[in-house]
């Protein structure tokens, strides 16, 4: 078992989470989904795998290349 | 008309500037607002007075009725300029603002509340003898008996569209009747189950297609006039990218058609202000309908201003105050051409991500016939919170190509460090053989995408 830190891409807000711990999630799938300049950015899973750790809340501002969430693969 | 010679801003950034500027001009003060995130820029410096209203979403400050209300009261306002987005179009806060005994420089709150229903704007503006696109009625699950019919009528190609949908959700394309009853029986399952409403129905679709948009100003008595078109057909998922007027290859008689509807619109509603009415013109054809009306000043009216030498917020701001010498058509004079691009904090190389940030470097080229309208400085962090364009670069030439020369020239000399910009995709844009051309329509960003991104990294 290896984890992956999921990084987001922008700096923003997070709108919405979507995923939880536990949750099983395909390559792909929305973890949560940021605000960003009046526009929705969604944060996916980079490979399949399980959510160990949600590492923000909803109304959070993050920056670039924060960690936001911890994959289990 | 009551006289005030105090004026609040409801908003920020750019416009809040650009208003404080005809406010100045005029002899009037102005009052600034402003969120937490944004107490160190340009527009509360600038204003004679400026006050906090909240938080940094728009939700917490300028979106806040209540809170802008009080600051009118402190600060002894006697009118409110809502600029464009947040409030401007928001029938609920007009009617506020008068009720609290305070002019709002727009149109009426009826007028706004009627445009602001698309399908109710589109039944007045065919009552004033304006083309609509060719629409048919709605067809419920399991009733579509005359669709045919509605289908000739509306003309093909055409779009089945879910009542429901919206921003080019649940919409499908049909080029020939024997394909019409399977899409609209596909669109109404699909519209069930996403909007947990099937209903449906036709609109002609036009395959390339061009955005103009025809400024108007009307005196709120039943007269109006036209300050000629803006060709806004750059776009990228319904955001205009680079605006200009005269609208390049339209016709000049399709022009003065498209002026005259939009002119007997605004007399027929008794239109007071400024105002935008937006058509789609078929490229080929120029068969042209009218799509709505904007109730408020637009981001891109400095292309107008440059074209006629006219100050559309100073006139906006008299005409409440009722001290606006009548214009009339005749007096309004396009000379030469103007063109505005807009810098936005996005990465296009990223599939034009946001990308907020410090403005470490932020020098505003400077040259003649050239204007610079941007809400930020140098130093100034760009926040997620709000929009995200940062500055808008107008240029006025005595043609086209030179226009589009000066405007890429001076987007060169435009220095911006600290965040990632769409400055050289801009630049790519104006040197693209087909935009030189002028042949430009909606779908021109995408179809040239992987060239103008190609220039955009080498």
């Amino acid at each position: 078992m290896a984890f992956v830190d999921v990084k987001t891409e922008i700096t923003g807000n997070v709108w919405k989470i979507v995923a939880k711990a536990g949750d099983a999630v395909e390559e792909d799938g929305t973890l949560l989904i940021l605000e960003s300049m009046k526009m929705e950015i969604p944060v996916s899973a980079p490979e399949a795998g399980t959510v160990s750790e949600i590492l923000v809340a909803e109304g959070d501002v993050v920056s670039e290349g924060s960690v936001v969430v911890r994959l289990e693969v | 008309m009551p006289d005030f010679d105090i004026v609040l801003i409801a908003n920020r950034g750019e416009i809040a500037r650009r208003v404080i500027a005809s406010c100045r001009r005029l002899g009037i003060r102005s009052v600034s607002v402003y969120s937490e995130a944004d107490a160190t820029l340009a527009h509360v410096a600038e204003a004679d007075e400026s006050y906090p209203v909240g938080g940094s979403r728009a939700q917490d400050s300028y979106l806040r009725v209540d809170r802008l209300l009080t600051v009118a009261a402190d600060s002894g306002a006697g009118a409110v300029h809502p600029g464009y987005g947040f409030l401007s179009e928001n029938a609920n806060f007009a009617e506020a603002v008068g009720a609290a005994g305070l002019v709002f420089i727009g149109p009426d709150p009826q007028t706004i509340r009627d445009m602001g229903d698309k399908q109710r704007a589109r039944e007045i503006a065919r009552r004033a003898g304006v083309p609509v696109v060719p629409g048919s009625r709605r067809f419920e699950v399991e009733q579509l008996d005359g669709l045919e019919q509605a289908a000739e009528t509306v003309g093909y190609p055409l779009l089945v569209k879910a009542s429901a949908g919206g921003g080019g959700i649940g919409m499908r394309r049909v080029d020939r009747p024997e394909q019409l009853r399977e899409v609209a029986m596909a669109t109404q399952s699909m519209a069930a189950k996403a909007f947990g409403d099937g209903a449906i129905f036709l609109e002609r679709f036009i395959p390339r297609a061009r955005h103009v948009e025809m400024q108007v100003f009307g005196f709120g008595d039943g007269t109006a006039i036209h300050l000629y078109e803006r060709d806004c057909s750059l776009q990228r998922r319904y955001q205009k990218v680079i605006e200009e007027s005269p609208a390049p290859r339209l016709p000049a008689e399709i022009r003065d058609l498209m002026a005259a509807d939009a002119v007997a619109l605004c007399q027929a509603t008794r239109y007071r202000g400024a105002g935008t009415v937006e058509f789609v013109v078929d490229a080929g054809t120029f068969e042209y309908f009218f799509l709505e009306m904007n109730t408020r000043i637009q981001v891109e009216h400095p292309v107008t201003e440059m074209l006629t030498d006219r100050d559309l917020v100073a006139m906006q701001i008299e005409l409440a105050r009722g001290t606006l010498r009548p214009v009339v058509q005749a007096a309004v004079k396009p000379v030469g051409h103007a063109i505005e691009a807009r810098i936005y904090a996005e990465n296009p190389s990223k599939k034009f991500m946001p990308s907020p940030g410090k403005l470490e470097r932020f020098r505003l080229p400077s040259m003649e016939g050239l204007r610079v309208d941007a809400g930020y400085r140098e130093g100034d962090t760009v926040t997620p919170f709000y929009d995200p364009m940062i500055a808008k670069v107008i240029v006025h030439e005595a043609t086209r190509d030179r226009a589009r020369e000066k405007l890429a020239q001076a987007l060169r000399a435009f220095e911006i460090e600290g965040i990632r910009n769409n400055r050289d995709f801009l630049i790519a844009c104006l040197n693209d053989e087909t935009f030189a051309s002028g042949d430009v329509s909606t779908g021109f960003i995408d179809q040239r995408l992987d060239s103008l991104l190609a220039s955009v990294s080498a």
